[in-house]
């Protein structure tokens, strides 16, 4: 049995030892916002964060986040209420597939927290573990910097 | 205020109204359609690039836990007919497209056997105990080699692996190489690259047995086409085989034929009536997607003192791969490099002849841009080249030879007729953006500093938006001039409005919204855009070749006049006015310069529910619909320019792109937020292909770039900030003014970065004329030329 809490909510598991942790969040607990681009770590579609730090939930089997906190991007916002860093996404045109997205937002989440961000040179070496093919990364760069933007004038 | 009639909508720069779902992880991508009792399938795929399949063992994987069924060629015969991507083109042969491989294999990564199972993890267990034994035939790798007499065939039947020749020509361009006063050329290769969509390919067919319908859901741009060829090999009537693209997670191009796959899942589906899924993985999508612009490219150009074009010649190899894919053909992309390889000047003569190979590799496709890439890159090359040997400013070279505002219509060496469009005020507006002189200074400063900076122009023009006059691939079967949209306002007063178009992240369900709502006079949210389903419209073929908003946006436009005209109609006995004197906008039906006015709402009630409000004449026979269909005939032009600035770092090798600035003219925009994200989107594309992307196949046809680490696409750490101007010079003649624009990014910047780094490593004789450049090639480059330079040096002492 495995015991984890996603997005807030707590529950317990039997799984099998090799079932990985993208696999758990889309079809045991229904979460499909969590995407898979190359299941080897490389495109950060399924960056998920776990305890904390982003991760690529590919590369994690679920019991690895036993006893875990792990947020998603059912997470962030909703349809009718999305969260500050997806609305900058839906002003900047900064996703044109979306399915990439899911990971560009966790990744931007994790970033927001942790770093000052005061270049776009450093927003950019934050995302370079996130492929995207559509956009050319350019209005990603620019949503990200609205809402440092934002919460440096709101703080 | 209602006088202010129907708000400008086209034009505005909305935001998207697909995103909150995809912001919200509430998309409903292919892996996220899920069916009780789904059962799924892993493929055994062949790890031979060309060998004889002696023995094909499952007993043991049949046992495995959770196994259904295993099928092998043999076990789909006469399930289906076969098919093939017939053409009425000369000189062409059709290859079988084999759902699972018979007899032999023709490239690393063909499918040979399904396994299907309860789960994919099962399923690749089982699959794994497989056994195939294979007997080894000669390979056809490299495409020289394999266009020669004496080659290895991978299709005995056609008795040569040259399955395309096709020749343009105008005048005697022998002749005019002959007495040219400038005569530069030099061979030019564009290594093949694959389109790596983030999502991978996936189908999921379900069969109901009470309606013996077939549902297919597929990550494909053209439901319409798929449809229409599974009815034909399985033999099921259209209304009640349905093919559904679900959100999907881009495609250029990469999703835009038919595939084996998709044709097995409902075979499958059909033969043990459960529904079946399956999903490729990267590995697979790096072995099996169609790939691309794999052409070997031999080009000569003429020209007199002043730098005037007198003639080009071209010999093109195109690699093509094991098969000629549905319904494009092995034509698609070699083709067309050498019909627009002469680009947007005047070249008065022209031969140029190009050569479709078969070679033991993955099917090549119709990627981003389409062979054009490839002659952008090729007569780019050319021109700056020329301009060097005259001393001529690549600027004022380009100007000498571009076709000119009164031109137009210009009829191109290769038979291509270009409409007016900005071509010279794209090469101005993009100098003028850029202040191209003071860029120069720039460079002329750091290459004095011993720093290797350059910078790279490319211009060029594209048909997009093709009418039923010209197919998309020649001679092809089927119709890819015409788009259909059907519109209709429900008993709610709610719009949809249906297409057979198919994002894959375009943005359509947005832009064609803003199309209806202007055209109708109701507002953006009031429309539900319903697209990638085979079901909804009659006819309709898909997303691909920058078609959608000049057809689909076409058709919207006729589709929203005639409902509005039935708007109108009600709307005058309703309003007790003349139909002259009604307008609509914002939602509401209005008699001009009064306060009478309805909403949408309350006419549609009056019309389809509350009996009694219209005489029974007009009641009778009247509903609030539309379909239409639009055919633009011919294709219109699409031009651009490109200017890159990059510098090159002399430890490493890499290249930094310090400026970019694109210039265009797509017409009339319909939104500037999503045409802005097309061409950065292209750009990027066109960036990889330059600089870091390539399909790498050892001499036994292993490929050797199998995942995204290997196959390396740009980040955002490659991928410069860049300067986006739109010109919009006269309206092309289309009913809405539009011209496609989805693919311009990726023909321009290969091109324009060769020229940078060219220019770059000018002072060392260095061209590029193969790309990508990657650091390892310019490392090559450059220490090749140092110890040539060398060398001349201690001979001069």
């Amino acid at each position: 049995m495995i015991r984890v809490t996603v997005n807030g909510v707590t529950s317990e598991h039997a799984v099998e030892p090799r079932l990985l942790l993208t696999d758990f969040l889309r079809h045991h607990l229904g979460l499909t916002g969590t995407h898979v681009g190359c299941e080897q770590g490389v495109c950060g579609a399924c960056t998920v964060i776990l305890n904390g730090d982003s991760v690529r939930a590919c590369l994690c089997l679920v019991v690895q986040a036993d006893g875990g906190e792990i947020e998603t991007v059912e997470g962030l916002g909703t349809v009718d209420n999305l969260n500050p860093l997806q609305k900058a996404f839906q002003e900047h045109h900064a996703l044109q597939c979306g399915f990439c997205t899911p990971g560009m937002l966790m990744t931007g989440v994790d970033l927001l927290r942790k770093y000052p961000l005061a270049t776009d040179a450093e927003i950019r070496e934050g995302l370079s573990g996130n492929l995207c093919r559509c956009t050319g990364y350019v209005h990603v760069v620019q949503a990200i910097r609205s809402v440092v933007q934002a919460e440096k004038n709101g703080s | 205020m209602e006088a202010e009639a129907r708000p400008k909508i086209i034009g505005a720069r909305v935001q998207r109204v697909e995103d909150p779902r995809l912001l919200a992880g509430r998309g409903a991508f292919i892996d996220d359609v899920n069916l009780p009792g789904t059962l799924h399938v892993a493929f055994c795929r062949s790890d031979h690039a060309h060998a004889r399949i002696v023995d094909i063992d499952s007993a043991e994987a049949s046992r495995m836990p959770g196994v259904t069924a295993i099928f092998t060629a043999a076990d789909i015969e006469g399930k289906m007919h076969p098919i093939r991507a017939t053409s009425r083109m000369a000189d062409y042969f059709a290859t079988e497209l084999p759902v699972l491989a018979r007899d032999k294999v023709r490239y690393v990564g063909e499918s040979v056997v399904a396994v299907v199972a309860a789960n994919r993890y099962l399923a690749e267990d089982a699959a794994e105990r497989v056994a195939i034994t294979y007997e080894p035939l000669g390979h056809a790798i490299d495409p020289v080699a394999a266009a020669e007499a004496g080659s290895p065939l991978l299709h005995e039947e056609a008795g040569t692996n040259v399955i395309v020749t096709r020749t343009f020509a105008r005048g005697d361009v022998d002749e005019v190489l002959a007495s040219a006063p400038v005569r530069i050329g030099d061979t030019f290769r564009m290594h093949r690259k694959t389109p790596a969509a983030m999502e991978n390919r996936g189908y999921l067919a379900e069969y109901d047995q009470g309606r013996r319908a077939l549902t297919l859901h597929s990550t494909t741009q053209i439901p319409g086409i798929v449809r229409d060829a599974l009815v034909e090999m399985l033999d099921l009537p259209g209304n009640r085989l349905r093919v559904v693209a679900p959100d999907v997670g881009g495609g250029f191009g990469g999703k835009g034929a038919l595939y084996p796959e998709e044709i097995l899942v409902c075979i499958i589906a059909r033969q043990l009536g459960r529904p079946v899924k399956w999903l490729s993985d990267r590995l697979e999508d790096l072995m099996t997607t169609n790939q691309a612009f794999d052409e070997i490219v031999e080009a000569e150009l003429a020209c007199d003192e002043e730098g005037r074009i007198l003639g080009l010649r071209a010999e093109v190899i195109g690699d093509v791969g094991a098969y000629s894919i549905y319904p494009w053909t092995a034509a698609i992309e070699p083709v067309q490099v050498v019909s627009f390889l002469p680009g947007p000047y005047r070249v008065p003569v022209y031969r140029g002849r190009v050569r479709a190979v078969a070679t033991s590799k993955t099917p090549t496709g119709a990627y981003r841009g389409v062979g054009r890439p490839i002659s952008t890159f090729v007569m780019e090359r050319l021109i700056d080249m020329a301009a060097a040997k005259l001393s001529l400013d690549p600027l004022e070279m380009r100007r000498r030879n571009m076709v000119r505002a009164e031109e137009f219509p210009y009829k191109s060496a290769s038979g291509i007729v270009w409409d007016r469009a900005g071509f010279m005020e794209c090469l101005d507006g993009v100098a003028t953006a850029a202040d191209y002189k003071a860029l120069r200074q720039i460079q002329t400063e750091a290459r004095a500093a011993g720093r290797w900076v350059g910078i790279g122009l490319a211009s060029y023009a594209e048909l997009t938006g093709l009418g039923s006059r010209i197919a998309v691939a020649p001679g092809m079967p089927v119709n890819t001039g015409t788009e259909s949209a059907r519109i209709r306002v429900d008993s709610t007063g709610a719009v949809t409005a249906y297409f057979g178009i198919a994002s894959q992240g375009q943005g359509l369900e947005t832009t064609l919204a803003q199309v209806i709502a202007e055209e109708l006079g109701v507002r953006l949210e009031d429309v539900e855009v319903i697209q990638g389903d085979s079901a909804v419209v009659a006819h309709g073929t898909g997303t691909y070749a920058s078609r959608s908003a000049v057809l689909a946006g076409g058709a919207a436009i006729l589709s929203a006049r005639a409902v509005r005209e039935k708007v109108l109609e009600a709307a005058s006995h309703l309003l007790e006015a003349d139909v002259g004197d009604i307008d609509t906008g914002n939602g509401r039906i209005f008699v001009k310069g009064t306060d009478r006015a309805l909403s949408f709402r309350e006419l549609a009630r009056a019309v389809y529910s509350e009996i009694g409000r219209l005489p029974r004449e007009v009641r009778e026979g009247m509903d609030l619909e539309a379909t239409r269909m639009y055919d633009p005939y011919f294709g219109t032009t699409t031009p651009a320019s490109h200017l890159a600035m990059v510098e090159i770092d002399p430890e490493t090798y890499g290249v930094t792109i310090t400026r970019y600035v694109v210039a265009e003219d797509c017409g009339r925009i319909i939104n500037p937020l999503i045409a802005d994200g097309q061409v950065q989107g292209g750009v990027a594309q066109g960036i990889g292909a330059a600089l870091m992307e390539e399909v790498v196949h050892d001499d036994a046809g292993q490929i050797l770039t199998a995942s995204l680490m290997d196959y390396v696409v740009p980040t955002a750490m490659e991928i410069p900030a860049m300067e986006i101007i739109h010109l919009e010079t006269e309206r092309p003649d289309n009913i809405g003014g539009f011209r496609g624009m989805g693919e311009g990014g990726t023909i321009g910047a290969p091109a324009a970065l060769a020229n940078a780094i060219s220019d770059a490593l000018a002072p060392l004789g260095i061209m590029i004329n193969e790309l990508p450049a990657t650091p390892e090639r310019l490392f090559r480059l450059i220490e090749a030329a140092t110890t040539r330079n060398e060398r001349r040096a201690t001979r001069v002492g």
